[in-house]
């Protein structure tokens, strides 16, 4: 009995927050029929958007996973000095505002900022353009690979490396054939995490972009500026193309999930 | 440190400074440009202190309400059994996998004008609190979920053979060892609540003074060119989001104190 | 009095872990269980117990009908063989918990959790957590929790299992003492022969969820009712479709009528007993047991012709 009302209470709860959000994208998109939204999503800058946030995501995350690993490896396995500043500023980001984010890099970049003058004097510019969304969406995104990673190194220990040492590989042989195996559906689940936030990442972008439509939209930029538009089918259809790539993600999410016991 | 660990540390060190320490150091000399005074004013203008507290307070009460919310449907996930359990626990990782500006959108959709269910809170700040609940759901039961997986079922038994009632045996036993994983999760929710921004610039209107958070604050100071005041309520923010992952931490050691 | 179970069975999906499993434990008595694992011992235990409920059967505690009861109504106290140590409390709060649990006054909590650390002679660790402790001194812990609220009985289930072995024979000394003092009617769960039959006054074998033999140590060595009792309380060697024990076979150097003929394959001296494997003429290897003295005066070694007796061999009725 007590078992139903608890079933139910947490049923309903997560119907009211979850399931409406989900349904009222897709009805408000369709609400015109098929035609328009496909058009909405079709316009040069709606793909220019969709394929902006793939190139940064592209960057983004493999950069993250490479940085993940190494950092991992080296929190485990290498203690040195400073190794708890290390971690709290792999982890600041899961607690830090996006805009706080895009607003520092916005001051490093800026006209006046550290980099920002010598970068404009030698003609790159960071601010309003790729690079500085790409750092953005790294920045936001850098904690998931590391965190999946370091529970399982520390669980599987350092024996196997030893063994496989004492058998005469090398370092990277080491890496290659013992730690990496072991550690590879850690990493998977952390680049499926990575590549969620990369591509869902809204408020820092939006700090450093500028916004100009066509060239420094993402896909989630596009969403908001067809919302302010007033054109309401446009934000509704871009939405369901991200809503379908996150309910991809969620599947890859379940299907990665470590097993209980891991941590 | 043999010369692979070097490299690799060179490595780490060089990206990290690259995309998270030198950005962060910027914005803390900025605070610092416009002196102490200066920092203070902006600090405690009407507008920055009433985005603050709206913030704090929303956060808050969403924390709250999820450290009792996810710790039940974590529950439910771990216990009990269902048809279509599968689809609803991967369901709960919407809110990470979702863009919150879609999240926003869709708060806006069902909770504003035009809305199905009748609920019109669009520029209220029940708004604030329902795009909140929606985007920290995830946290307290993803932190519970392992937790109550690894307890030992022997440990209820065994309060069950001393003559414990069932609520005896949750409130003495089972929850003493859940209390560090939902606060865990309760801290990360704050914390991501009180950043949250996509969510809630679309569906509050951002009113100055009534609906208006401060990372919203923070974007509209910055749009006009105010990097001081930006500056400033960032710092704070910064400030927030280190204590809540030093919290965690703390949480972490003394979860694990009594345990060999 | 006591504990009767009554034609007890459980299945778990398509497994039956007991079959129609019919005991009498007396009051005041130290039973065992014992039997391979997956025989059903444990799932028998947690019966009694009430953390399992049966398919069929009955299940009586102190003349009373405990079958459909909860485990907290039982009275009964239980043991597990990872200790189930509350670890986010002291060890005076562990054993503590029972009474805690059932309001009693602050003062009388006091004075029982000091007699019985008392007892179980953890006094100086009153206040330390059970990560503290060793394993031998949690299971005391635990032992002293269970007893903390009086039980009608007393269940352990593979009390000394996770312990290593000079531990696991001080707590068997140690809980057989305390059984003495305390004498309140006691189940034991273990796989372990030589452990149940220091321990206890009664075994009960069990073997793929049925019960083979109930009786004292000794009736179960000298007069076992299966091969599998046989076996499995003491050794046993198989000749055709009889069964001897190692000891109970004679040795002659000499050719022997209705003897087997064999050579001795290996010697092994353990201390004050020997092995002797033995290579059988036909086919198939045995091995005997005797004094290492014995084994002097014989002369064996490898190589050595003998000529094997089993007078005292025995035969089974053909229902087991």
């Amino acid at each position: 009995m007590r078992r139903l009302t608890l079933r139910t209470v947490a049923l309903g709860y997560l119907a009211l927050i979850l399931l409406g959000p989900l349904s009222i994208v897709f009805w408000r998109a369709f609400e015109h029929g098929f035609g328009p939204a496909w058009s909405a999503v079709t316009t040069p800058e709606a793909i220019h958007a969709f394929r902006l946030t793939i190139e940064i995501a592209a960057i983004a995350v493999p950069a993250n996973t490479i940085f993940g690993v190494l950092c991992a490896l080296l929190i485990v396995r290498h203690p040195f000095p400073g190794k708890g500043l290390l971690n709290a500023l792999v982890d600041l980001p899961l607690a830090l505002s996006p805009v706080v984010v895009g607003f520092s890099l916005f001051l490093l970049y800026g006209r006046t900022g550290w980099f920002g003058s010598w970068l404009s004097k030698h003609g790159v510019q960071v601010l309003f353009a790729m690079p500085s969304m790409i750092l953005a969406t790294a920045f936001v995104s850098i904690p998931f690979v590391v965190r999946e990673v370091v529970p399982v190194l520390r669980e599987i220990g350092t024996d196997q490396e030893q063994a496989a040492e004492t058998l005469g590989a090398s370092q990277w042989q080491v890496f290659r054939r013992v730690t990496f195996p072991a550690i590879r559906w850690a990493v998977a689940y952390g680049v499926v995490l990575t590549t969620a936030r990369s591509l869902g990442e809204y408020g820092a972008v939006s700090v450093v972009s500028g916004r100009l439509g066509g060239q420094t939209e993402t896909a989630t930029l596009y969403v908001s500026d067809r919302y302010e538009n007033f054109d309401i089918v446009g934000a509704y259809s871009a939405s369901v193309v991200l809503a379908l790539m996150a309910i991809v993600v969620l599947l890859t999410m379940n299907l990665l999930r470590p097993k209980e016991g891991v941590h | 440190m043999s010369p692979f660990s070097g490299l690799t540390l060179g490595v780490v060190v060089s990206y990290l400074s690259l995309v998270v320490a030198l950005p962060l150091a910027a914005l803390v000399w900025q605070s610092t440009k416009s002196g102490s005074t200066g920092f203070w004013q902006s600090l405690t203008s009407p507008e920055a202190v009433s985005a603050l507290e709206l913030t704090l307070l929303a956060s808050l009460a969403v924390a709250l309400v999820n450290a009792v919310a996810g710790t039940v449907i974590a529950w439910v996930l771990v216990r009990d059994e269902f048809p279509g359990k599968g689809v609803v626990n991967a369901l709960i990782d919407l809110p990470f996998a979702l863009p919150t500006i879609v999240a926003g959108l869709t708060m806006l959709a069902l909770y504003g004008p035009r809305s199905p269910v009748g609920i019109d809170v669009a520029y209220t700040r029940s708004a604030i609190v329902l795009a909140l609940l929606f985007v920290t759901l995830p946290f307290v039961v993803r932190t519970v979920q392992p937790v109550l997986q690894e307890l030992d079922h022997e440990l209820e038994e065994a309060a069950e053979s001393l003559g414990a009632s069932n609520w005896q045996t949750f409130s003495r036993i089972v929850f003493p060892n859940l209390l560090p994983g939902i606060l865990s999760g309760v801290a990360l929710a704050f914390a991501k609540a009180v950043g949250e921004f996509g969510s809630i610039v679309i569906i509050t209107g951002n009113i100055p003074f009534k609906t208006e958070v401060s990372s919203v604050y923070i974007f509209g100071q910055i749009e006009s060119g105010n990097t001081s005041g930006a500056a400033a309520a960032s710092v704070v923010l910064l400030a927030i989001s280190f204590g809540v992952l030093l919290l965690i931490g703390a949480l972490r050691f003394w979860a694990t104190r009594h345990h060999a | 009095m006591g504990i009767r179970v009554e034609g007890v069975t459980k299945r778990f999906g398509s497994f039956t872990a007991l079959n129609d499993v019919s005991l009498d434990v007396e009051q005041g008595s130290l039973t065992a269980l014992l039997g391979p694992s997956g025989s059903g011992k444990s799932t028998l235990l947690r019966v009694i117990a009430g953390l399992e409920r049966p398919d069929a059967g009955r299940v009586t505690i102190s003349g009373e009908d405990a079958t459909g009861v909860a485990p907290r109504k039982r009275g009964v106290g239980f043991v597990f063989q990872h200790y189930a140590a509350f670890k986010h409390m002291t060890v005076r709060g562990n054993i503590a918990f029972g009474l805690k649990i059932r309001r009693r006054p602050r003062a009388e909590i006091r004075t029982r959790v000091d007699e019985l650390l008392a007892l179980v002679q953890l006094q100086p660790f009153a206040d330390r957590y059970p990560s503290q402790l060793s394993g031998g001194q949690r299971q005391r812990m635990a032992l002293a929790r269970a007893l903390a609220v009086e039980p009608k009985v007393l269940l352990l289930d593979e009390p000394f299992g996770a312990l290593d072995t000079r531990v696991r024979a001080e707590l068997r000394e140690w809980l057989h003492r305390l059984h003495d003092e305390v004498r309140v009617t006691t189940v034991f769960v273990t796989h372990d022969q030589e452990e149940a039959m220091a321990l206890a006054d009664q075994i009960a074998v069990l073997h793929e969820g049925r019960v083979e033999q109930v009786g004292s140590p000794r009736d179960l060595y000298d007069e076992p009712l299966t091969p599998f009792v046989m076996s499995f309380v003491g050794a046993a060697a198989q000749l055709g479709d009889r069964w001897v024990r190692q000891h109970d076979l004679d040795l002659k150097l000499k050719p022997t009528a209705g003897a087997l003929e064999a050579r001795v394959e290996r010697v092994a001296r353990l201390g004050f007993e020997a092995r002797v494997e033995l290579q059988l003429a036909g086919s198939g290897t045995i091995w005997a047991q005797m004094t290492c003295a014995e084994l002097d005066r014989l002369g064996l070694e490898h190589g050595t012709p003998v000529w094997v007796i089993a007078d005292r061999a025995r035969v089974f009725a053909e229902s087991s």
